[in-house]
């Protein structure tokens, strides 16, 4: 019997090579699983059979297009769609004999950092059923972390992959900007938006953005991307980390949270880091009210498209105008709607330079503190969440206090930089993240930096009520 | 009369569709007559996640019209959205460019019988069409439509708007501008221009003002015409009921007219502009362009001699009306290849202008050198015989000699016993001539070469006859 909830991907391919288990028998383990424990999670939307072939399954995210297979982006306007084209992520990973698995929960077009607004319901916290994952993509790492999957693909814009990792105990890398194709993903805002691998283990996480990322000539914002190293050093002599003090000790970080990232930043020493504080002041204090200027306005353009015409819901009206209105309306939850507004808003004539024009300038700025930064550190840490995971309901009539979970996450972000959640420990019984982010193309910087502690830390990433 | 001399001022708006091998920003196939929606793709029916990637010969090709139009090519060019909701409109935003276009502040020298006049091009930007809207209903327009059909088929196909200062005064310019450009359209290969197609698309703007002030007025704007003609009466049109409102005390309002030019006598519908908000911004899934100076310095190398400038220096040797005619009928590379075999400059432009024209022949398919003997041998060879040889002087191998042959009988002491003959039947006709009535001259060469089954050469049958009723 395969223990899914512990079993790694890196396990479970050596168990296939050394024909231990069948990739069909694998693939029927998580089934299982996902039979036993997905009535509770609700981590996926739609489940997949076997589509026979050798290889690991892989859960992904529905914002993620699946050739044949519902992708609804969690929202009812995209309920009956099916793509007719694969993501260059998902065409990548079948090239490597990975089988999609089933596609798991999001926020309404990857909206929200607590999987509520799904059009289908929330998904739950493994470690803590009454309480949410995360989001956006709390399908994949409650997935991940049920022992529903052995890995997932998840996408994020401001901290979807890394926030959802960080309350659910397990490793979510968000990649550099154009690292990852953005081809057959549902798109919120391209500028930020970056698709990324959720995995039990830094190597399995390393090993999955080595499948999925490189140039694409289907998305022009694509570059080429270094060699993937598989991390295996245990210490950490030589790397500089920088602890950017507005992100360790900003208002509302629990103290449980602080607490288990200071001492992970401690372990970081001992392994021979050499640790010194720094700053990132700007980017702090005017990264969210920037992003919610940015993210919106690309995404008012994004979804435009769904206007009933060729795809998805159609509520019929006497014109056009009124099919588009009435379809729009009855297809979009509350957070899409408030978020289309928003960027229509900031683009308006006459309103243009003071919100889209401004924040364009400040994200600028944000760039050039980290690029500072970058030339005296290899990595900053931080918190990736400033609390652990909340209780389903807590904040979702509150839309700023559910924007302020992603403070810690979105500056990085709105840098085109790549950041890293590992666990780094428990507050009230719940994980702990531990954000490391690094410069530019810096992944294997941080998969070394990321592999060190997680030896040295030794979290257990099994939920304690499923051990 | 008018108290005040007024005086018009034009802009122009012109789309063309640039004959690419694929689409602006997928690899659909650029093209038409395929069934509808064949030619279509996830990223030109905008499917959730699809990405433009944008099509590098269309870039070139842009770039080359810049060049052509005396444009700045711009170092770096940025891909905007422009948003609307339209259901040709897949994305709900048109990949277009905005404040930083690929070509701007150019110009094109327009040639006219009166001297150079220069036309100011603002910009020249890269964007990619609209699919077919079909409304269906008995009469094919939107007002009672019960459906509107959806033809994705051109969608996203490359598209260059070119838009140029308001420095044109008068219809004719505008027409001569407009003849000059598509021109310059085709030779350069980006496009084949052709109006009754769509492929070539224009827009003018019209308002007027009192002679040598330099205010701008509130302008009228003239769409969907689709032939020079048209425009210019369409313009001459619009200049004078807009002189009447200003005297008669009234205020032009900023309207479109919307001409159809399936009724080209009937008025251009009106409608109000309105004021839309496009919300541009800069593409995210794109990158700015940033045309290499070598790319630039190689497509320079590929501009040949402009329309407007071979308009001049042939105007040099023919007419200001030949030259124009030649060149920008797409007839002058063959005109001159035809003077160097020998012909006469005058005779073989009216015959190119003319006859040649009218033989719906491929310029570029004919031998010059066969061509010219044709020309120096036109008067004498039989019209039908002439009309015959342009028709085949596109063929592979076309040969004048055989039409060379059947030269026209200018000998005097063969004609004359023929002349003499018509004379002696028709004495009165006689009569009536040397009484003064020299018009009948015509009747005596119609029988004559009607004697002669259409043989002889009419200036000597001509002369001859003159002579011996004289």
């Amino acid at each position: 019997m395969l223990d899914t909830l512990r079993l790694t991907a890196e396990d479970a391919d050596r168990l296939l090579r050394e024909k231990e288990v069948s990739s069909a028998e694998l693939f029927a383990a998580y089934r299982d699983a996902i039979d036993q424990r997905d009535d509770e999670l609700h981590a996926f939307l739609h489940v997949c059979d076997d589509p026979g072939g050798e290889g690991l399954p892989l859960a992904v995210k529905d914002v993620i297009g699946t050739k044949g297979i519902p992708t609804t982006a969690g929202s009812k306007i995209l309920e009956s769609y099916v793509p007719v084209y694969d993501a260059t992520v998902v065409a990548k990973a079948k090239a490597r004999g990975l089988k999609v698995l089933g596609k798991t929960n999001t926020d309404e077009f990857a909206m929200g950092s607590s999987t509520e607004n799904s059009a289908f319901g929330p998904s739950r916290n493994p470690w803590d059923p009454s309480r949410v994952p995360g989001g956006s993509g709390g399908g994949s790492a409650a997935a991940v972390s049920g022992g529903l999957a052995p890995w997932a693909l998840g996408s994020d814009t401001g901290g979807s992959i890394k926030q959802p990792a960080a309350l659910c105990g397990q490793v979510g890398l968000r990649p550099t900007y154009g690292t990852v194709s953005r081809y057959g993903v549902v798109a919120f805002a391209s500028s930020l938006d970056q698709v990324g691998p959720v995995a039990k283990t830094v190597r399995d996480c390393a090993w999955l953005y080595s499948v999925i990322s490189g140039r694409d000539a289907n998305d022009s914002t694509t570059v080429d991307v270094p060699e993937v190293e598989l991390p295996s050093s245990e210490d950490l002599k030589g790397v500089r980390i920088g602890v950017p003090k507005e992100m360790n000790d900003a208002d509302g970080i629990e103290p449980g949270v602080r607490d288990a990232v200071r001492r992970a930043v401690d372990v970081a020493a001992g392994l021979g880091a050499a640790v010194a504080e720094c700053s990132l002041p700007r980017s702090v204090d005017y990264g969210v009210a920037c992003y919610y200027l940015i993210a919106p306005a690309e995404a008012s353009a994004n979804l435009a498209r769904y206007d009933g015409v060729r795809y998805g819901l159609r509520e019929d009206g006497d014109d056009f105008r009124a099919m588009v209105m009435r379809t729009r309306d009855a297809g979009f939850g509350d957070e899409p709607k408030r978020r289309i507004m928003l960027g229509a808003y900031a683009l308006s004539a006459g309103y243009y330079e003071a919100y889209y024009g401004t924040a364009q300038k400040v994200r600028t700025v944000i760039k050039r503190e980290h690029e500072e930064l970058f030339e005296r550190f290899d990595v900053l840490v931080s918190p990736t969440s400033p609390t652990v995971a909340f209780p389903i309901g807590a904040k979702a009539d509150d839309p700023l206090a559910m924007y302020m979970n992603d403070v810690l996450t979105i500056p990085s972000c709105m840098a085109g930089l790549p950041g890293l959640n590992i666990p780094c420990g428990l507050s009230e019984g719940l994980p702990v993240g531990l954000q490391l982010i690094g410069p530019q193309l810096g992944e294997n910087t941080l998969f070394r930096t990321a592999h060190a502690l997680e030896r040295a830390l030794a979290f257990d990433f099994v939920p304690e009520r499923l051990r | 009369m008018s108290a005040v001399a007024w005086e018009a001022v034009i802009g122009l708006e012109i789309h063309v569709q640039l004959k690419t091998e694929t689409k602006m920003f997928c690899r659909c196939r650029n093209g038409f007559g395929s069934g509808p929606n064949t030619q279509t793709c996830p990223v030109c029916l905008a499917f959730p996640g699809a990405l433009p990637v944008p099509n590098r010969r269309a870039i070139e090709q842009t770039i080359k019209l810049g060049l052509a139009l005396d444009c700045e090519i711009a170092d770096r060019a940025v891909f905007h959205r422009k948003n609307y909701f339209y259901p040709d409109n897949p994305k709900a935003y048109q990949i277009s460019q905005y404040d930083e276009p690929l070509c701007r502040n150019g110009r094109l020298v327009v040639p006219t019988p009166d001297g150079d006049r220069a036309v100011g091009i603002t910009r020249a930007h890269l964007e990619e069409d609209a699919a077919k809207n079909v409304h269906v209903a008995a009469s094919g327009r939107i007002h009672g439509a019960t459906a509107t059909l959806v033809d994705f088929n051109r969608c996203g196909t490359p598209l260059v708007e070119i838009v140029t200062e308001p420095d044109i005064r008068d219809a004719e310019t505008a027409k001569r501008f407009l003849q000059l450009l598509r021109q310059t359209v085709v030779e350069l290969g980006l496009s084949d221009a052709e109006l009754e197609k769509g492929s070539m698309r224009f827009d003018v703007n019209v308002s007027v003002r009192p002679a040598g002030s330099d205010e701008l007025r509130t302008r009228t704007e003239l769409k969907n015409m689709n032939s020079f003609n048209l425009a210019a009466k369409g313009i001459d049109r619009e200049i004078a009921r807009q002189v009447r409102v200003y005297e008669e005390g009234g205020v032009v309002e900023q309207e479109t007219l919307h001409f159809d030019p399936a009724h080209e006598e009937s008025p251009p519908m009106r409608s109000k502009e309105e004021a839309q908000d496009y919300r541009y911004f800069p593409e995210p899934d794109l990158v700015p362009v940033e045309p290499p100076h070598e790319l630039v310095e190689r497509l320079r190398t590929e501009v040949g001699e402009l329309p407007g400038a071979r308009v001049r220096r042939i105007a040099e040797t023919l007419s200001f009306y030949d030259a124009d005619v030649l060149v920008t009928g797409g007839l002058d590379r063959l005109w001159s290849a035809v003077v160097d075999g020998g012909a006469d400059p005058k005779e073989a432009a009216n015959v190119l202008a003319n006859q040649f024209v009218a033989a719906g022949v491929d310029p570029a398919a004919v031998d010059a050198r066969e061509l010219a003997k044709l020309v120096a041998a036109r008067a004498e060879i039989p019209r039908a015989a002439f009309d015959e040889a342009l028709a085949k002087s596109g063929e592979p191998g076309f040969s004048a000699e055989p039409y060379l042959a059947e030269k026209v009988v200018a000998d005097t002491a063969a004609l004359d016993p023929v002349i003499e003959g018509v004379l002696a039947a028709n004495p009165s006709q006689v009569e009536q001539y040397r009484g003064g009535k020299h018009g009948l001259l015509g009747f005596f060469v119609g029988q004559v070469m009607k004697e002669t089954q259409g043989s002889a050469d009419p200036r000597v049958v001509n002369e001859r006859v003159r002579a011996l009723l004289g």
